[in-house]
């Protein structure tokens, strides 16, 4: 006990004294205060600059495709069958959709899951869980092409599916797991112990801490990785060229049922990538491109009213 | 996991804000057929001083190790039913670790290892009685309040949900009446949906209570429950364990020893892992017998 006093009381022989201290700031304040003022100012201005620099970019890129594309939304464009005359966008636009709805309903599930597992389930921080977050990093780095490549080889050669929409969708879902595992997984670990303690201390098991109190607050979280999964599904080329191939129809359900999933199907940016490099068609193209952009905002519109709606069922049941 | 049975309530068992009439027919609902009725049936009485005191729960040679550190030596510690046992003792000294063993919290904790044993009315908390249940009948009030992200309802209602209860208007029962026993409920009808995060530190932990209490629990551990709080909430929550212990047996951890002085019946004080000494709180408050002990109260380290 005497002995913490002495610590606590203990002067400090050869420090520089109040005074000294006192007198050096004296000195640095005034200097000091002129050059912090500039730098603020310059850090500041630079900071605004970037900002609106993104701004400017944005607005001018999507100003210039409305611009060059509006004019050219013709009914045209939007006829059921495409044939090369109206080089209608419609059955396009239907496989984008197809495709994107197939892709996520193939990762989201085994993305989310294997993010629960890990953050959840999985002894935190052990070489496994370290392993998977690596190789998953790793993958998320991979060109899209070489997933095209794989997609050709496995999906469409040795499975015998051939250029297909669901050879597409499952190469798609492969590529885009990655993204949504991660996401996941970072929105699970942003979730407060104090909610799955407070789980736990009222007797609920593991699995319906997780699910209840731990998982509606990482919703939003999870919701920014299935949407980034379906940009990079949406604007996806490469990787579809190899697995789902170029024919401008839409599948037909009506008379093969669900087995039209095997059949080839072009989406908008296939679609878009076709026009371009034939040339022929520049002012369609960019048309096309105008709806490519109002078929993401809407996509992600609705991700968003989907969420909101998963977390307002947990808040009123 | 049970079912609810709605029960008329026996004189004995009426809560303890029978003066707040809460609804024309006063309802008891009692789901938990896992307990022996004798336990019951004295978990409802007041503390009486004349009553021989049962123990409710113990605590008997017990070690606990994270990893290679022993942060819990040899502890033997009974908790008497229908009151409050409060623990003291500096940061570090495994207070509020001794109180997490008694519902299996630290079960979440990699590498901690215990040894020695835990009763809970006599049984052996950590082989005989599963780990959901056990914490459903030791109910936990964390340091920081801890509602969840949803309505103050809803987060009531979690525990019962849990538990089976599934119906709207048993629900119903079960959150006035637990809002009622944590003296919230004047405060909150009217805000039963909304967000619970919106409320004031104050009412979110006595939210928290109220949630322990849903439950139906037989013990309510309290881990430095005011440490957060300013001195009018803290006020209340003294005051509100002073009522629940006639129906609980409460266990608090704190590092407010005059919070100790006011609110126990019982002290056990820790110091580096080991307990020091434990007794009637105002014994160890005016004649401690171990100098460690007399220092501490005095506020000489800490």
């Amino acid at each position: 006990m005497n002995m913490r006093l002495d610590t606590v009381y203990e002067t400090g022989e050869g420090l520089a004294s109040s005074d000294q201290i006192d007198a050096l700031f004296a000195k640095v304040s005034q200097r000091h205060d002129a050059r912090r003022r500039l730098v603020s100012v310059v850090l500041r201005g630079s900071v605004y600059a970037g900002a609106a620099l993104t701004a400017v970019v944005l607005a001018f890129l999507v100003g210039y495709i409305l611009i060059k594309g509006v004019p050219y939304l013709t009914p045209s464009l939007f006829e059921w069958k495409y044939n090369s005359t109206n080089v209608s966008l419609m059955p396009a636009l239907i496989n984008t959709v197809l495709m994107a709805l197939v892709s996520l309903l193939l990762a989201v599930p085994f993305g989310v899951g294997s993010a629960i597992y890990l953050v959840e389930y999985a002894k935190r921080g052990s070489k496994f869980v370290q392993l998977v977050r690596t190789t998953t990093e790793t993958l998320q780095g991979i060109p899209s092409i070489i997933y095209g490549l794989f997609g050709l080889l496995f999906f469409v050669t040795a499975l015998g599916w051939g250029l297909s929409l669901f050879s597409g969708a499952c190469t798609l879902a492969i590529m885009i797991l990655p993204v949504v595992m991660r996401t996941s997984e970072e929105a699970l670990l942003a979730v407060p112990d104090s909610y799955r303690e407070g789980g736990f201390g009222l007797g609920a098991g593991r699995l319906r801490t997780v699910f209840r109190c731990v998982l509606p607050s990482a919703i939003p979280g999870i919701l920014g990785g299935v949407i980034l999964g379906l940009g990079r599904i949406v604007g996806e080329v490469a990787a579809l060229l190899f697995t789902a191939g170029t024919i401008a129809q839409i599948p037909n359900f009506g008379a093969s049922g669900l087995m039209a999933l095997f059949d080839s199907a072009r989406t908008l940016a296939v679609h878009m990538y076709v026009l371009a490099s034939e040339g022929l068609y520049i002012n369609q193209t960019y048309a096309t491109a105008v709806v490519l952009l109002a078929l993401v905002v809407l996509l992600n519109l609705a991700a968003t009213f989907a969420a909101k709606k998963m977390n307002k069922g947990h808040k009123d049941d | 996991m049970t079912n609810a049975t709605l029960t008329k309530a026996a004189p004995t068992t009426e809560s303890l804000t029978t003066a707040s009439p809460m609804k024309a027919k006063a309802k008891e609902i009692d789901y938990k057929p896992d307990v022996k009725k004798s336990a019951r049936a004295s978990s409802s009485l007041g503390a009486d001083s004349n009553k021989p005191v049962t123990v409710k729960m113990g605590v008997y040679d017990l070690d606990l190790y994270y990893k290679d550190f022993q942060a819990l030596n040899k502890i033997n510690l009974e908790f008497p039913e229908n009151q409050v046992t409060a623990l003291i003792g500096p940061s570090g000294c495994g207070k509020s670790t001794l109180l997490k063993s008694l519902n299996r919290m630290n079960d979440l904790i990699e590498g901690c290892r215990i040894e020695g044993e835990i009763t809970l009315d006599g049984a052996d908390a950590r082989k005989t009685i599963d780990v959901n249940s056990l914490r459903r009948r030791v109910g936990m009030v964390f340091q920081q309040p801890n509602p969840f992200p949803m309505s103050v309802y809803d987060n009531i209602a979690f525990g019962p949900r849990t538990h089976g209860i599934k119906s709207r208007s048993d629900l119903d029962e079960v959150v006035e009446r637990s809002l009622r026993d944590a003296a919230i409920w004047d405060e909150l009808k009217d805000r039963l949906k909304k967000n619970a995060l919106g409320l004031s530190g104050g009412q979110q932990q006595r939210l928290c209570i109220a949630r322990a209490l849903a439950v139906r629990p037989e013990v309510l551990l309290m881990d430095e429950a005011t440490s957060a709080l300013d001195p009018i909430s803290t006020a209340k929550i003294e005051e509100l364990v002073g009522e629940l212990k006639t129906r609980y047996t409460v266990i608090m951890v704190t590092h407010n020893m005059l919070q100790a002085l006011r609110v126990s019946d019982k002290t056990a004080f820790f110091l580096l892992g080991e307990m020091v000494e434990t007794g009637v709180t105002d014994d160890i408050f005016t004649n401690p017998q171990d100098s460690r002990t007399a220092d501490y109260v005095a506020g000489r380290f800490g």
